[in-house]
């Protein structure tokens, strides 16, 4: 059955300046990674990914103590903290802070826990104006796109996309010069900044030792996002959550440098409450939302809960052939590549999502490259058996399902598996093409093996098997 | 007293590919080793495991264990049926069972053929001639679940008249990934074009891999595409005189 | 139930956790701390900044800072911290220097047109051309973010080697003030066609003046 997955990847497939596009950003992107992870340049990158897992283990396990801990703390300074389930609640904690304030201009810095309750779109329906400032996300806000890649959102877009996108919703002259573009985002972006009554960020983790929220960033928006405004508040996922500030050093120096090949990015802000007393400026308000949305179902899986370890670095998708072919849109959701392919099926059903922890080759690169070390390939093998268990439960798929049985039933027989295979060679009913490959007979040109032929030649059953070669050599 | 290893040949070897399995014989017999080749061998059964069916995939698994026990050595042409049997087997029963335990104990007597090569025979030049431009594919699952990475390279390095070349996406996917190939053709078909693409710049008439599986993606895609490169497993190269 | 139950009895379910049962000890905290000597992390902090582009200069006094900073800003206008030793060494008196904002708003308003900003830094990491600033009365945060230019004077001695070991000086950032923010190169983006383009949001331009 061809699904919207199926149609999506299909047509990214087919263009051929996206798939460049593509291709050359992951690229670039896997470089930059490669150059600042070597072994002479940072010798000590496997112990940091190890001490990285293990931080991220020991804070999901412990979860519960970790997130009051950091409540606790951000309230004792002064700072507030919301528990919300859904983007709903979320939704209805900025309205009513926002109402309150009396404020209707919201500058948002860059979030993927966000994008995931759109929140941006639930604002706006309530009359907000509700502003991204990180220029990737504010083109495609303008675009109503979603982001095609955690750190690199507007990777599909050129700069001419750019300058249509520019002319047609701000009206402006076209231009297609990336150092003019970027001006004209920050001049717009000055002056909502310091208008803005309520900055809005993410989180990238949540110190529970110190009630603190943790942004890195290279443009400064984040930083103006959670310095101008009166009033801050961070967006975060249970899930952020590390033990104590000293992990930082691990956290950080293993972040940067897997996200973009920065040994750390332009800004790392650690902030953890209100302007104080003896400090000229900063926000009169700090909130931290704690959002579920999902997560708390993940966890109970002890080997899939390892899909809350990531920090969200996007080398995965870089890394991925699967992701750097069938771009970030594919995915159904705003989390793309193998992070989204393990994700979104565990927070949307896996019955819901059946196909995508199929889209994956399995080829390991996702796993070797991250930085927290999830398993990857390991959570997409247990997706896969889950799917295969809810087909099971409603009879759905029944012909792959019988096919495999008798794959079983004759495979765990060795003298049915022998004659059967014996006969492959004996009565095979394909012939040979010229360079030796198989020339398969139309009325075989079903299923499977049609769809093989789709792409490629198929390799002739040999005409002797090892079996048989094995025992006439032997005598 | 000659030492007894045991080869597992996998069925795609045994149905598509007997000679790679043949080469591999006789790299090992002029090692002086004597090869056991159990006849009841069948599928290692990682087909069904990476499709999710977990049930069927532990049935082959069970029988697969029971032909290999009491093997000192078994050895095994292909990167990825050996990951299956060392880094998979144990997924499929519950944790302290028997079976637990008995394929963990399995998984440290399995070797991929050029991993034995390299760790336990310890050798790495068998006087082989080749002649031919050759351009190694480094299978996904040899790579990083078994680090074959720089073994193949030295062994090929030896052969008489090999030119060894790399090509730039030698660690990339080749896009078969099992029953993914066919479940998402198009996409299976792009990536290895992509790799094709790749082989065809380093100018290398020859593709080795350690596992038939890419090489059978590989080689399908050089025939659509009526390139002359051949695709060769390791042990057929190392086998040539 | 409140959402904020409902998502710890979840989370405790999920677990099989009880309510505030103590975790174990965590895992040991990694931090190395690398002996190296203060011409060496002098010599690394420039490089590093140089490498991303900023400007560098190794003064051996605060009159040499001084003159660099005069250079830099002649006939522009700049706002100053009030860190003491920026005053002491007549660095916030250069013409065109405004400082002494204790006020949020006239701050905010004079960085908003200013053309420089002059700041001191609390630290500054060797290993990767970083500064770190320490919100407090003496340094503002909107100083080194809202004005196009940041001209940071750091004494030599507050260069430490990299972050294990700031992280080994100032365990707890909120201790201390309501925030810390590392500064590594201008601000940049590389969000169209991964062309890096400098100055987005924040200053395009900095200056790292080592004083000994």
């Amino acid at each position: 059955m061809t699904t919207v997955f199926d149609e999506k990847i299909h047509s990214t497939l087919g263009d051929s300046r996206l798939q460049l596009a593509i291709y050359k950003a992951t690229g670039r992107l896997m470089e930059n990674r490669k150059k600042v992870v070597a072994d002479d340049v940072l010798p000590d990158y496997q112990e940091l990914r190890q001490q990285a897992h293990e931080i991220k283990r020991h804070a999901i396990n412990h979860l519960d103590y970790y997130l009051e801990e950091f409540e606790r703390n951000v309230q004792a300074r002064g700072g507030v903290v919301h528990w919300c389930r859904d983007g709903q609640e979320v939704a209805d904690v900025v309205l009513s802070i926002a109402k309150r304030r009396k404020t209707g201009t919201i500058i948002k810095s860059k979030s993927m826990a966000t994008e995931e309750i759109e929140l941006n779109e639930r604002l706006e329906h309530h009359g907000l104006e509700s502003v991204e400032s990180d220029l990737g996300e504010y083109i495609l806000q303008l675009n109503h796109e979603k982001p095609y890649h955690i750190v690199a959102p507007a990777l599909h877009l050129t700069r001419y996309d750019v300058a249509d996108i520019f002319t047609k919703h701000l009206g402006l002259e076209r231009e297609v010069v990336i150092e003019k573009q970027t001006k004209i985002a920050r001049n717009i972006m000055r002056d909502k900044f310091l208008e803005a009554g309520i900055g809005i960020s993410g989180a990238n983790f949540l110190v529970a030792d110190s009630g603190a929220v943790v942004l890195v960033e290279n443009e400064g928006n984040a930083r103006l996002s959670t310095t101008a405004p009166k009033v801050h508040i961070a967006v975060a996922g249970i899930e952020k959550i590390i033990p104590r500030a000293q992990d930082l050093a691990t956290m950080l120096k293993v972040l940067g440098r897997s996200a973009t090949g920065q040994p750390l990015t332009v800004y790392t802000s650690f902030l953890s409450s209100v302007r104080r007393e003896n400090e000229v400026d900063g926000p009169e308000e700090f909130h931290v939302i704690l959002l579920d949305n999902g997560r708390t179902k993940v966890l109970a899986n002890e080997s899939k809960r390892e899909s809350l370890f990531c920090i969200r670095c996007g080398a995965c998708l870089n890394h991925c052939p699967v992701y750097r072919k069938i771009g970030g849109h594919s995915f159904p959701w705003v989390y793309s590549g193998p992070i989204g392919a393990i994700i979104t099926p565990q927070f949307h059903g896996v019955e819901n999502q059946p196909k995508l922890a199929f889209a994956s080759s399995l080829c390991g690169a996702c796993g070797e490259v991250c930085p927290v070390k999830i398993d990857i390939p390991k959570v997409l093998l247990e997706l896969r058996a889950d799917a295969k268990e809810k087909e099971k439960e409603v009879a759905s798929n029944q012909l792959e399902r019988a096919a495999f049985q008798v794959f079983a039933y004759i495979a765990s027989r060795p003298k049915l598996w022998r004659r059967l295979t014996g006969l492959a060679g004996t009565f095979n009913p394909m012939g040979k093409q010229a360079n030796g490959m198989a020339k398969v007979p139309g009325f075989m040109k079903l299923g499977p093996l049609q769809e093989w032929l789709s792409e490629r030649d198929l390799a002739p059953v040999a005409p002797k098997s090892f079996r048989t070669m094995w025992k006439e050599r032997k005598g | 007293m000659a030492k007894r290893v045991t080869i597992f040949v996998t069925c795609i070897v045994d149905q598509l590919f007997p000679n790679a399995g043949m080469a591999m014989a006789s790299v090992l017999e002029q090692l002086g080793y004597e090869v056991d080749f159990p006849e009841a061998q069948t599928c290692c059964g990682q087909p069904a495991f990476n499709t999710g069916y977990r049930d069927e995939a532990r049935t082959v698994a069970l029988h697969t264990m029971k032909v290999l026990k009491g093997a000192e050595y078994v050895i095994v042409p292909s990167g990825s049926c050996t990951s299956m049997i060392s880094h998979h087997y144990h997924d499929l029963f519950p944790k302290d069972s028997p079976e637990y335990h008995e394929a963990e104990e399995l998984s440290h007597r399995v070797y991929e053929f050029s991993k034995f090569l390299t760790d336990v025979a310890k050798v790495e030049d068998f006087g082989a001639n080749y002649d031919g431009v050759v351009t190694f594919h480094d299978a996904c699952h040899g790579l990083r679940d078994l680090k074959v990475k720089d073994g193949p390279r030295r062994m090929l390095a030896n052969v008489k008249g090999l030119e060894l070349r790399e090509h730039d996406t030698c660690e990339e996917c080749c896009g078969f990934g099992g029953t993914f190939s066919v479940k998402f053709a198009e996409l299976s078909g792009h990536m290895v074009r992509t790799k094709l693409d790749s082989i065809v710049r380093s100018g290398a008439d020859t593709v080795a891999a350690v596992d038939c599986s890419c090489l059978m993606q590989i080689q399908g895609a050089i025939s659509r595409a009526g390139l002359p490169i051949k695709t060769k497993h390791l042990a057929e190269i190392l086998a040539s005189r | 139930m409140t959402s904020r139950e409902a998502m710890l009895k979840e989370i405790r379910t999920s677990l099989k956790r009880e309510t505030g049962t103590p975790p174990p000890p965590p895992p040991p905290v990694r931090l190395v701390i690398p002996k190296v000597d203060r011409a060496a992390k002098v010599d690394s902090l420039l490089s590093k900044v140089a490498a991303l582009a900023g400007k560098t200069l190794h003064a051996s006094s605060m009159a040499e800072a001084r003159e660099y900073v005069a250079g830099v800003i002649a006939g522009k206008s700049a706002v100053a911290s009030n860190e003491p030793f920026l005053k002491e060494a007549g660095i916030s008196t250069l013409p065109g220097v405004q400082c002494g904002f204790t006020e949020e708003a006239a701050l905010r308003e004079a960085c908003a047109v200013t053309d420089f900003g002059i700041s001191s830094a609390t630290y500054a990491l060797a290993d990767t051309g970083s500064l770190v600033m320490i919100s407090s009365l003496n340094e503002a945060r909107l100083v080194s973010l809202l004005p196009p230019v940041h001209i940071a004077i750091v004494p030599a001695e507050r260069i430490l080697s990299g972050l294990d070991e700031l992280y080994m000086l100032v365990p707890k950032p909120s201790d201390i003030s309501s925030s810390m923010v590392l500064i590594t190169g201008p601000s940049r983006t590389a969000d169209i066609e991964q062309l890096l383009v400098r100055g987005v949001h924040g200053p395009g331009e900095i200056h790292v003046v080592v004083v000994d």
